[in-house]
């Protein structure tokens, strides 16, 4: 086991390699707590996770969660945040916070938005005005905010966009990393990560590794995917970007929080993920499982007094059965809740079995049984996963 | 039924009136009870809203008794009698004792859909018919402790008839029989109790005939209908509910449908009411705002019998408004859904940046963890966690206000309590003179200034006098 420093206030306690893929393992000492990797963070945009107190979610084991620097940006704003002190204060979050910079908005709200050297710029959905989201503004929220993590400002590109938009803004965000770091106020108490870009291009890619590896950071993420791409293009990104980041700092992949993709993302060599997708979905009625998903508004679960997964140890499978959430969904908000933490709880005890198989060596037979519970049979595996899987070794039937 | 479980054991009747004492005997074990006067747990399908068990445990004192409506039930039937296990076991509940009443306080039902056999309840489906033999099957497939009898309550509209009044009576006592008996032959309902349905509308002599009558059945209690905030003025509910009274056995629990401001549960205790349905926290925290009224009885005696206490204790929030014109300013006894004195409106701006917690003092989850300023971000942005921590902090605050309740009939200090809310009602609005010049004296009573050119009268002032 080996104790690497890094810049900043990160420390990551390397734990374990698997010796067939490229996944790891290890403890991630932020300012307010470890953290142990791989990690899914749930979102927390506004504040809060959607109808989960910050003690729910502490019970579910969470150790890390993302606020989004735009929206707190603009309500309530950062000088009402760091009076609250902090978002931390502010949302009464004791673990770790990782905010956004604010650049996926600028795809997301893309009618809504600019892009220019200087910066991004929004026009307000509430009040209609224009604000300017440079890289400065953008570290300047965040520093208000004091996330144990903070992303860089990227100038950021649907994965589907092709041409030399998509070379531009990879070199910009490189400008922009250099303007973040030279922004940040508080380098020994939050950790400023740097976002690779290039879109779907290998070279475009690569020359972006190439220059964010030689900046300082305690960190990397690898932006620009998750967006609609093929997943064929997606899976080589990755595993491109991997290949050529530092061994000892964390690699966060944004936006990925599918169970399938989080399996071969964690073999391809990726430590954290982000994504709306588990609670979101459970808000529309739709529980995660080992073998897919439950839509527990429909009818056929009406009479189905099992639990939503009888192996599962979270709250709401403790408790309540398929039937009555299905009953509950006509009656009250609080079905919502009730989803939304067993699918937080699926997501957590995932990447917690990922986590002690890459510890206890077997990574690639829990790979195996993982694929199996999933799909009904292995016909049905997705081809890109079969192929993401071989270039790491690991063969599925 | 000879002998229901159920015993309410009085401690005090202060002025012939106001009773306080324990229900025992609650649940099929009989070893639940609860406290009068009190409130029931409202809940939507066995759940309070926006709340998980776990979210729900974070409140002290939780009212024993769970009520669950048959609106929200009704139209799972088929799905209760294949589950066999009962309502309790299949919502996954604590251990509660569970009250089935028919219709939600919250939700007014549309009129004109009862009949001489059927009253009508609505679920997230639509209207749904019950006939006595319905009625009673669900209550089967349900299981729960006690239930309402089916009752005919389509009368709190203003001006209904003398004739349909009485119909209201009739059928409420027809249906009553009809459920005692299929009871009375169900196995399954063995050891579920049963209260009779008291009717009238504003007819003092149908409602003193309907509680005589049903008082003479083998009920465990009594529900009290029609009253609900907006059917009518508390003057006259009052005097309704006394005249009722009068016809009840004393040891038999009076429970008040759709009746849940603070100032009115008081004048209701007053008038001999035990029990009362709590869905007024709910309703607050639809409305985005939170209890905060104070109740603290709890004087240094060196200041009794000066200028109020009470006044000088209202913090910031409530003298300001005073001074602003609240947008509906009015306590009237009409929509429930306005905004009551006895709340702040987190979603306004002032509280952007107030980072008290909503009630200074309160041991509640949403107190003891966030501030104001939170809510306030959380409603403006539509966030879910605004329910969940609304309905925490005012279902505790609630459930304070009925300990302290309860704690000023053992002590005497129902005045004290009194005084608080009447006060809180008028320096929160414009009060009008009348011609007798009545209401400034008893202000100037009270040692209170009046803030306003005008003094209005004000139904609790009234009462107050009394």
């Amino acid at each position: 086991l080996q104790h690497r420093a890094l810049p900043g206030t990160l420390s990551a306690d390397n734990l374990a390699e698997c010796p067939v893929t490229k996944a790891r393992a290890c403890d991630l000492i932020l300012p307010h707590s470890a953290v142990s990797t791989p990690v899914f963070m749930p979102v927390g945009t506004q504040g809060t996770l959607k109808g989960i107190t910050v003690d729910q979610l502490d019970g579910l084991g969470c150790q890390i969660c993302l606020g989004n620097t735009y929206h707190l940006g603009m309500r309530p704003g950062p000088d009402l945040i760091e009076k609250a002190n902090g978002l931390h204060g502010f949302m009464n979050w004791k673990k770790n916070l990782l905010t956004d910079s604010g650049g996926f908005q600028m795809v997301s709200l893309v009618e809504l938005s600019e892009v220019n050297e200087e910066g991004v710029k929004f026009k307000s959905p509430y009040d209609g005005k224009e604000i300017l989201l440079s890289p400065e503004k953008s570290i300047s929220i965040q520093n208000s905010l004091g996330s144990d993590i903070m992303m860089q400002l990227d100038d950021v590109v649907s994965s589907t966009v092709t041409g030399p938009r998509v070379e531009e803004a990879m070199h910009r965000s490189i400008r922009w990393l250099d303007r973040c770091i030279a922004a940040n106020k508080n380098p020994d108490k939050q950790n400023l990560f740097a976002i690779i870009q290039g879109g779907l291009n290998a070279d475009l890619r690569k020359a972006c590794l190439d220059e964010m590896t030689q900046r300082n950071v305690p960190g990397f993420a690898i932006g620009g995917l998750s967006g609609g791409e093929e997943k064929d293009d997606f899976w080589r990104m990755v595993t491109l970007s991997t290949d050529h980041l530092p061994r000892e700092k964390p690699r966060y992949l944004m936006g990925v929080g599918y169970a399938v993709d989080l399996v071969v993302c964690v073999a391809l060599g990726c430590d954290m993920f982000d994504c709306v997708f588990p609670t979101r979905t459970a808000r529309f009625g739709s529980a995660l499982v080992p073998w897919g998903s439950l839509q527990v508004k429909h009818k056929q679960y009406a009479k189905d007094f099992q639990p939503i997964d009888p192996d599962c140890p979270c709250p709401t499978c403790k408790r309540h059965s398929r039937a009555y959430l299905h009953a509950l969904f006509k009656s009250d908000t609080s079905a919502m809740h009730h989803i939304t933490i067993h699918n937080i709880a699926y997501q957590l005890t995932l990447m917690r079995s990922v986590r002690q198989s890459i510890v206890d060596g077997r990574f690639p037979e829990f790979i195996r049984s993982f694929m199996k519970q999933m799909f009904p049979s292995p016909d049905q595996y997705p081809s890109w996963a079969v192929d993401a899987l071989a270039s790491v070794n690991v063969t599925l039937e | 039924m000879a002998g229901s479980r159920i015993k309410l054991e009085l401690s005090r009747v202060v002025q012939g009136e106001s009773r306080l004492g324990v229900l025992k005997g609650l649940g099929r074990t009989g070893q639940h009870c609860l406290e009068v006067p009190g409130c029931l747990l409202y809940s939507h399908l066995g759940t309070v809203p926006h709340l998980t068990q776990d979210t729900l445990h974070t409140l002290k004192n939780i009212p024993a008794v769970t009520q669950v409506t048959l609106s929200s039930v009704a139209e799972h039937q088929e799905v209760l009698q294949e589950f066999k296990g009962g309502f309790k076991k299949f919502a996954g509940l604590h251990d509660t004792v569970v009250y089935c009443s028919l219709h939600d306080p919250a939700a007014l039902c549309p009129p004109g859909y009862t009949t001489n056999k059927t009253v009508s309840v609505w679920g997230s489906g639509g209207r749904i018919e019950l006939t006595v033999a319905k009625f009673m099957a669900i209550q089967k497939t349900i299981q729960p402790d006690w239930y309402q009898s089916m009752a005919d309550g389509e009368t709190w509209q203003s001006n209904t008839s003398r004739k349909r009044l009485r119909k209201s009576v009739d059928r409420t006592l027809a249906h009553l029989d009809e459920c005692l008996t299929i009871h009375q032959n169900s196995q399954d309902l063995q050891g579920v109790e049963v209260f009779g349905v008291v009717e009238g509308g504003d007819i003092l002599e149908e409602r003193a005939r309907s509680a005589r009558e049903t008082a003479k059945r083998p009920v465990a209690g009594f529900c009290l209908d029609g009253f609900q905030t907006g059917s009518m003025d508390q003057t006259l509910r009052t005097q309704l509910i006394k005249a009722i009274a009068k016809e009840l056995p004393e040891d038999k629990p009076r429970l008040l449908q759709g009746v849940g401001r603070p100032d009115e549960v008081l004048a209701c205790v007053e008038a001999g009411v035990d029990l009362f349905e709590g869905f007024f926290p709910f309703q607050v925290t639809e409305r985005g705002c939170a209890l905060s009224f104070s109740f603290d009885i709890s004087l240094d005696p060196e200041r009794a019998g000066r200028a109020p206490p009470a006044v000088l204790e209202l913090n910031d929030d409530e003298t300001c408004r005073a001074g602003e014109g609240q947008p509906n300013g009015e306590v009237t006894d009409g929509d429930q859904t306005q905004m009551t004195s006895f709340e702040i409106n987190l979603k306004d701006k002032r509280y952007h940046d107030d980072f008290r917690p909503l009630v200074e003092g309160c041991g509640c989850y949403c107190c003891v963890n966030h501030q104001r300023a939170y809510l306030h971000h959380l409603l403006v942005t539509n966030e879910l966690l605004a329910g969940v921590l609304l309905m925490i902090h005012n279902t505790a605050h609630y459930i304070g206000f009925f300990s302290t309740l309860r704690e000023a009939l053992a002590n005497d200090k129902l005045d004290l309590l009194k005084r608080r809310q009447v006060i809180l009602i008028a320096t929160s609005f414009s009060v009008t003179v009348t011609p007798d010049g009545f209401e400034s004296a008893a202000l100037s009573h009270l040692g209170m200034e009046s803030k306003h050119p005008r003094v209005k009268i004000n139904m609790t002032l009234i009462w107050l006098q009394e």
